[in-house]
């Protein structure tokens, strides 16, 4: 186990404007503290080469200026986990738990994410390029004009959206035939899940329901759809209309289970 | 609906001769008990309704109100208790899940009643507390296995919060209880320089200078858990479970999620605040460790991170697995744990008790050479000090006090939390009621009984001849069991009296 008493003396070497770092066999407690000290002296856009499953990327830049963070390779689990208001973008895929508890900034995936994407998310947004595992956007949050949003290309595993209390969550569904995912939004209490592609009304929750989509959904997606085509290209024409919107049957969906 | 066959559980008497129609009783009844009657000029109450928490008897100004247990009851049966007969009642009246608020109230062994505390007697001296320092001083997190000192200096590798005395208030929070309750705590543990616990539902933005003295927790609904909270904090606990509700999650409904709640919570207006019941990227100690971690490098490795279970058959396993995944304390809350909600099935059916769990789990941790890695913080139904030094002397090295601070505010443990409804102004965020907690009032009677408790552990210490407390912690020399068992004793890790 490495204690924290290690940390204290890790050189920096890269003190300018961009940092570049090799991550290869470092520890994520050491390559997070270089990251930290590097924004700490005023680098704000850090790469990170020969990422190999190394935790927490991001997570420990909370309470500095905004840093942009490119990520070679393959950035293990709670990519900017609890994350305030950075930018990461993966040219690779990511592991579980992005964004978990993410709290603003923006995760952009060039390629696939893991379970539990942007779990708990309160602010901010991701983009992930291909599909994503079970459990995505589980009990992501909004509150007053604070609105998070993940966007994902393919397609997802189960319990996508459980619990949602809030935020949007977007399925391209890129590349596929039908959506395989079952318990869509079960517990879903706030929040709006847009899908398009195939499914069937026996994959969403109890607590879900398809409702028509209206202008600003529409406004919304095709922003949506903008910025993902800027960020990865459209491999095949999206309009907004395509979308299906599941949103909640009540924001109390256990009122009637007690005495 | 249909028409109740329930008896009304207690029993209102008024005497009319005392009373001089004040609506007083009218007033303080948030479950609308009492009504003044014009024609009659007489006060009428509606004791169905009533939750015998007795704020009317106590602010009648003339004394004329009697609440008392229902005498009115059914056949006497030891299976079929009222208690069996009114739930099931009430489910074949509702079909629903029986909820119910505080700790289990059912007569099971509390082992604190059964242990003795040992004294010094002419072999070692005892020691006045009044007279002579006494060190009630706790330092809560992981202690490092050897001390490294670099240039003549220590180096210091884990953080540690101190504590000036071993009590700290338990998780309760905003949502669950009103704000001025809360603000109450946070006041009385900056006094006496303890730590008071946010719960799961955030801290609110007035509460957020206490930050030295708040412990915070990340649960799994993760209410409130943004990087402002988690840096204004003395320590972060991960809440995987409670006492009162070993395995299931926690749900504030919507009703009670008004304005300030959905700011503190950063959830929409009237929405449920559902806790799962696991935390969904926690299926395993690997995990766990994933979580422990990720709150390190969120707060830079400056704050202690505490791990709370509900006690339950293999806690002294999942101890293990805590501090080996990374974690500076862990909580231990015990069968008698209290609530604000949870189905009554659960609170009274499912647990260990906390005198059980916490010697199996200290018992453990040294086996395995692993008890100074970190703290213990025992929970579940703390009663008075005897209750805290006999937990020390299993094994904790700090109590978290619920119920006992409830009490003290002016909780009369009637039960009904769940119902957002509270007489005394604390497990309710209806604006009427929770202005009855006056937080420089309640603060003091906060502070006042954790002094008085501080006395009293000084004494019991003095008597056994230790100035600190730090001497007493797992040394269970100094318990003795009465009535109990073999099993009993040998779990406990205590002789019997005379042995």
């Amino acid at each position: 186990m490495v204690s924290s008493m290690v940390l204290r003396d890790v050189a920096v070497t890269h003190d300018h404007p961009d940092a570049e770092m090799d991550a290869l066999e470092v520890s994520f407690q050491e390559l997070n503290q270089k990251i930290r000290l590097a924004a700490e002296r005023g680098t704000r856009r850090i790469v990170l080469r020969r990422v190999y499953g190394q935790r927490y990327i991001g997570t420990r830049l909370n309470g500095l200026p905004p840093v942009r963070v490119e990520i070679f390779g393959t950035p293990g689990n709670d990519l900017g986990a609890f994350m305030d208001g950075h930018v990461i973008l993966v040219h690779g895929n990511a592991q579980d738990g992005v964004g978990n508890t993410m709290h603003g900034g923006e995760i952009i995936v060039e390629g696939r994410a893991g379970d539990v994407l942007g779990m708990s998310m309160i602010s901010g947004s991701i983009l992930v390029r291909d599909d994503a595992g079970y459990r995505a956007a589980l009990h992501m949050k909004q509150y007053g004009r604070t609105v998070p949003s993940i966007v994902i290309g393919g397609t997802a595993q189960d319990f996508l959206g459980e619990y949602m209390a809030g935020g949007r969550l977007v399925l391209l569904g890129l590349g596929m035939r039908k959506h395989r995912m079952s318990f869509i939004g079960t517990g879903i209490h706030g929040g709006v899940i847009y899908m398009r592609g195939p499914f069937s009304n026996d994959q969403l929750g109890e607590a879900a329901e398809i409702t028509p989509l209206r202008s600003a959904d529409l406004a919304y997606l095709s922003a949506q759809i903008g910025k993902f085509g800027e960020a990865f290209g459209l491999p095949e024409e999206i309009s907004p209309e395509q979308f299906s919107k599941i949103v909640p049957r009540g924001k109390r969906p256990y009122s009637s289970l007690y005495a | 609906m249909l028409a109740t066959q329930l008896l009304a559980e207690f029993k209102i008497q008024r005497d009319e001769d005392r009373c001089i129609r004040c609506k007083v009783c009218a007033r303080q009844c948030g479950f609308e008990v009492h009504a003044y009657d014009e024609e009659t000029d007489r006060m009428v109450s509606d004791q169905s309704k009533c939750a015998g928490c007795q704020r009317c008897a106590v602010l009648c100004p003339t004394g004329a109100l009697t609440v008392a247990l229902n005498p009115q009851s059914y056949a006497p049966n030891y299976n079929w208790t009222r208690e069996r007969i009114s739930d099931l009642k009430r489910q074949a009246e509702t079909g629903g899940v029986l909820l119910t608020g505080c700790g289990n109230d059912k007569p099971m062994r509390i082992y604190w009643d059964h242990l003795v505390l040992d004294a010094s007697q002419v072999t070692n001296p005892s020691i006045d507390p009044l007279r002579e320092p006494m060190e009630l001083r706790t330092f809560l997190g992981r202690r490092p296995k050897k001390l490294e000192v670099v240039d003549e200096q220590p180096v210091d590798g884990h953080p540690q919060v101190r504590i000036d005395l071993p009590l700290i208030f338990s998780a309760l929070s905003y949502g669950a209880i009103s704000s001025q309750a809360q603000e109450s705590l946070a006041r009385a543990a900056t006094a006496v320089g303890t730590l008071f616990n946010s719960g799961e539902g955030g801290l609110p933005k007035a509460l957020r200078g206490y930050g030295d003295h708040v412990i915070v927790q990340c649960a799994s609904g993760r209410f409130g858990v943004d990087p402002d909270y988690l840096r204004r904090s003395a320590m972060i606990e991960i809440k995987i479970g409670q006492g009162a509700k070993p395995g299931i999650g926690g749900h504030l409904p919507g009703e009670k999620v008004s304005r300030s709640i959905s700011a503190a919570r950063r959830i929409p207006v009237g929405t449920d605040a559902l806790s799962p019941a696991p935390h969904h990227d926690i299926y395993s100690i690997e995990d766990l460790r994933t979580l422990i971690y990720a709150l390190k490098e969120a707060t830079n490795y400056e704050k202690p991170v505490s791990v709370k279970i509900a006690a339950v058959n293999n806690a002294a396993a999942i101890a293990s697995g805590i501090v080996r995944a990374g974690a500076d304390v862990i909580a231990i809350d015990g069968l008698r744990g209290g609530t604000g909600a949870a189905p009554k099935v659960i609170r009274d059916n499912v647990g260990v008790p906390i005198e059980m769990a916490l010697a199996s789990v200290d018992s453990r941790l040294r086996s395995e050479g692993l008890r100074n890695e970190c703290s213990i913080i025992a929970a579940g139904g703390f009663r008075c000090s005897a209750d805290v030094i006999k937990a020390v002397a299993l094994g904790a090295d700090a109590v978290y006090l619920g119920t006992a601070a409830l009490v003290a505010m002016g909780c009369t443990l009637c039960q009904k939390c769940y119902t957002g409804i509270c007489n005394w102004g604390i497990c309710t965020t209806d604006p009427y009621l929770s202005k009855r907690i006056n937080p420089d009032i309640a603060s003091k009677r906060l502070i006042a009984f954790l002094s008085a408790w501080a006395l009293e552990i000084k004494e019991m210490l003095g008597g056994m001849g230790i100035n600190a407390i730090e001497s007493l912690r797992g040394n269970r020399e100094h318990l003795r069991g009465v009535g109990l068992s073999d099993w009993e004793l040998e779990v406990l890790g205590v002789k019997g009296a005379g042995q």
